[in-house]
């Protein structure tokens, strides 16, 4: 075997798969599809109520396209990091999703599950072994953050996806996974060189956002001894030199040092050339193996619930000196809160945007002098139940509308409502709880493989 | 010149939960280094813009990508009581008011 061929269907499974540009890419001859369907980047709330940002039917269409193309094509198809977050709740969702796409398209599909999923216990072993490494930055870890974490998926490498494959499966549905290790497998397991491997994968697993051109299309990799060629499909795109050498820094902190489970890829001595207008190769890529198997965990907590406020105010005379209005309208909140509810914080919390000021930059706004005509205010009440949460934003309401205005009498209404009821509960709010890496006893371990068969039944 | 007219592309964008990151890309490459050569963009000036410690900064000039990075952790982590930015798409504004003679 020479070169691996594989085609990238899409950035994300739910956004859009260009079905014609899948059609067509067949052509090429591929030797696997695959697409990443999950990220961090939407937030917490997906990990911890393992839930998918994506509707189902948006998901059941993508799939279906990425389906019926490899059936067709006869090879295999991998889905990594499931369902947004890779939890067993979100496998589940989609494995569910791809067993109605086999019936309803009459496929048939030996299908490998690999759940990504930690059970606390397991990773309180591993940190009392001092097994759990920070990474930079890290929340603070104590021997209490896995059971009190909602969910906690580790990112799986290349090892399992390989077994997967070795095994036959037609269907590779994984957890939480690295992007690139979806479309590296493959090649590695072949004998090809790791660096270029990783680096196809890098570039691809965002699907064309490393090409020059319009939305949609699909981009197809060749990967060999001694270069990566990188080709679109889909009218209008291009990958250039700059494009896919770009493409690199998003999403890293660094835009030449990618670390991965077995090692880290090295970009440093990458070079991009052009092949055609569309067609860029690389070459130089390296991959230094580490001696520790890492695994990135993802942890999500539970925060509390909340209750949120939208409003706006217009007048001047609150608008310059807002900070202070605000500050005696908080001071009031939290009497009025622990007064009728006994709460007080840290059992508590209120949070203010202010949108026309710094909402959007908070402490890091530079331009905080000018007086705006408007504000927007969002107003955030978090509480341990959604019931304290409720009434927190209830008892905020009054303060806001009527906390006097020096320059005027008496009398004023300054907190112009967007509804009514006023406050919009939110339920259950979580947050990240884990930046770090577990090094597990193998590297298999942390990672369950189940085959399943879908649809009819294999001749 | 300020930064933002020569650039074609300045962005910021999660690197993750727990870190920001900043990219600034260039038409060409006499614009690229231009701006390189120009010695402006530093850690010092950037992490007086963004208010943190220049040994939380990193910064990368990217020749073959004609782009400077900038990476520094979030004042607020992803999606944290307060966050205002889910997914750091819109931190980048200080950068572009950098002035290049």
């Amino acid at each position: 075997m020479d070169e691996i061929r594989y085609v990238a269907a899409s950035g994300a499974l739910g956004v859009g798969v260009d079905a014609e540009a899948l059609d067509k890419s067949l052509d090429f001859r591929p030797h696997f599809i695959a697409s990443d369907a999950g990220t961090t980047d939407a937030g917490p709330f997906a990990l911890g109520s393992g839930t998918a940002a994506f509707p189902r039917e948006a998901v059941k269409r993508d799939l279906t396209r990425v389906l019926v193309a490899s059936r067709k094509a006869n090879i295999p198809a991998l889905i990594g990091s499931a369902g947004t977050a890779g939890g067993d709740p979100h496998v589940e969702w989609v494995l569910d999703i791809a067993r109605e796409i086999a019936q309803e398209n009459a496929l048939s599909l030996r299908t490998a599950v690999i759940r990504s999923e930690q059970n606390p216990d397991y990773l309180l072993g591993l940190y009392r072994e001092g097994r759990v490494r920070a990474l930079d930055p890290a929340p603070q870890l104590d021997d209490t953050v896995f059971a009190r974490s909602a969910r906690i998926v580790g990112m799986m490498g290349v090892e399992p996806l390989q077994e997967a494959l070795d095994a036959g499966a037609d269907f590779v549905l994984a957890g939480r996974c690295s992007d690139p290790a979806l479309f590296a497998a493959l090649p590695i397991m072949r004998g090809f060189p790791q660096g270029l491997a990783w680096h196809a994968g890098k570039v691809t697993e965002c699907g064309t956002m490393a090409c020059e051109g319009p939305h949609g299309g699909v981009i197809t990799a060749t990967v060999r001894q001694h270069e990566v060629i990188l080709r679109p499909v889909g009218e209008g795109l291009g990958c250039t030199p700059q494009s896919v050498a770009a493409h690199s820094l998003y999403e890293n902190a660094h835009p030449y040092l990618h670390k991965e489970c077995s090692g880290t890829l090295d970009l440093t001595q990458s070079k991009y050339t052009a092949i055609d207008d569309v067609s860029v190769r690389i070459t130089g890529s390296e991959f230094i193996p580490s001696n520790d198997y890492t695994v990135k965990l993802e942890g999500a907590e539970l925060v509390g619930f909340q209750s949120i406020m939208i409003g706006g105010i217009r007048d001047p005379f609150i608008l310059r000196r807002l900070d202070q209005w605000l500050s005696e309208v908080k001071t009031y909140i939290y009497g009025a809160v622990e007064r009728v509810l006994s709460l007080r914080p840290p059992d508590w919390t209120l949070t203010v945007h202010v949108y026309g000021r710094n909402a959007v930059m908070g402490a890091l706004e530079p331009y905080t002098s000018a007086i705006p005509h408007e504000v927007g205010i969002v107003v955030e009440t978090t509480a341990a139940t959604q019931e304290l949460a409720t009434k927190a934003a209830q008892l905020s309401r009054q303060p806001f509308l009527h906390h006097g205005v020096p320059e005027w009498t008496s009398g004023t209404t300054s907190f112009a409502c967007l509804h009514n009821p006023a406050h919009i509960n939110r339920g259950a709010v979580y947050r990240f709880n884990l930046n770090h890496v577990a090094v597990p006893r193998t590297k298999t371990e942390m990672f369950r493989t189940e085959f399943v068969h879908l649809g009819r039944a294999p001749r | 010149m300020k930064l933002a007219e020569l650039a074609s592309l300045i962005r910021s964008k999660n690197a993750g939960p727990f870190i920001l990151t900043f990219d600034i890309m260039f038409p060409d490459d006499e614009s690229y280094l231009h701006v390189k050569h120009s010695g402006l963009l530093t850690v010092v000036r950037f992490a007086e813009l963004f208010r943190c410690q220049e040994k939380h900064v990193q910064f990368f000039e990217c020749d073959n990508a004609r782009a400077f990075k900038f990476s520094m952790p979030r004042p607020i982590v992803q999606g944290n009581l307060g966050d205002g930015d889910m997914h750091g798409g819109q931190q980048f504004i200080p950068l572009m008011d950098i002035e290049i003679p």
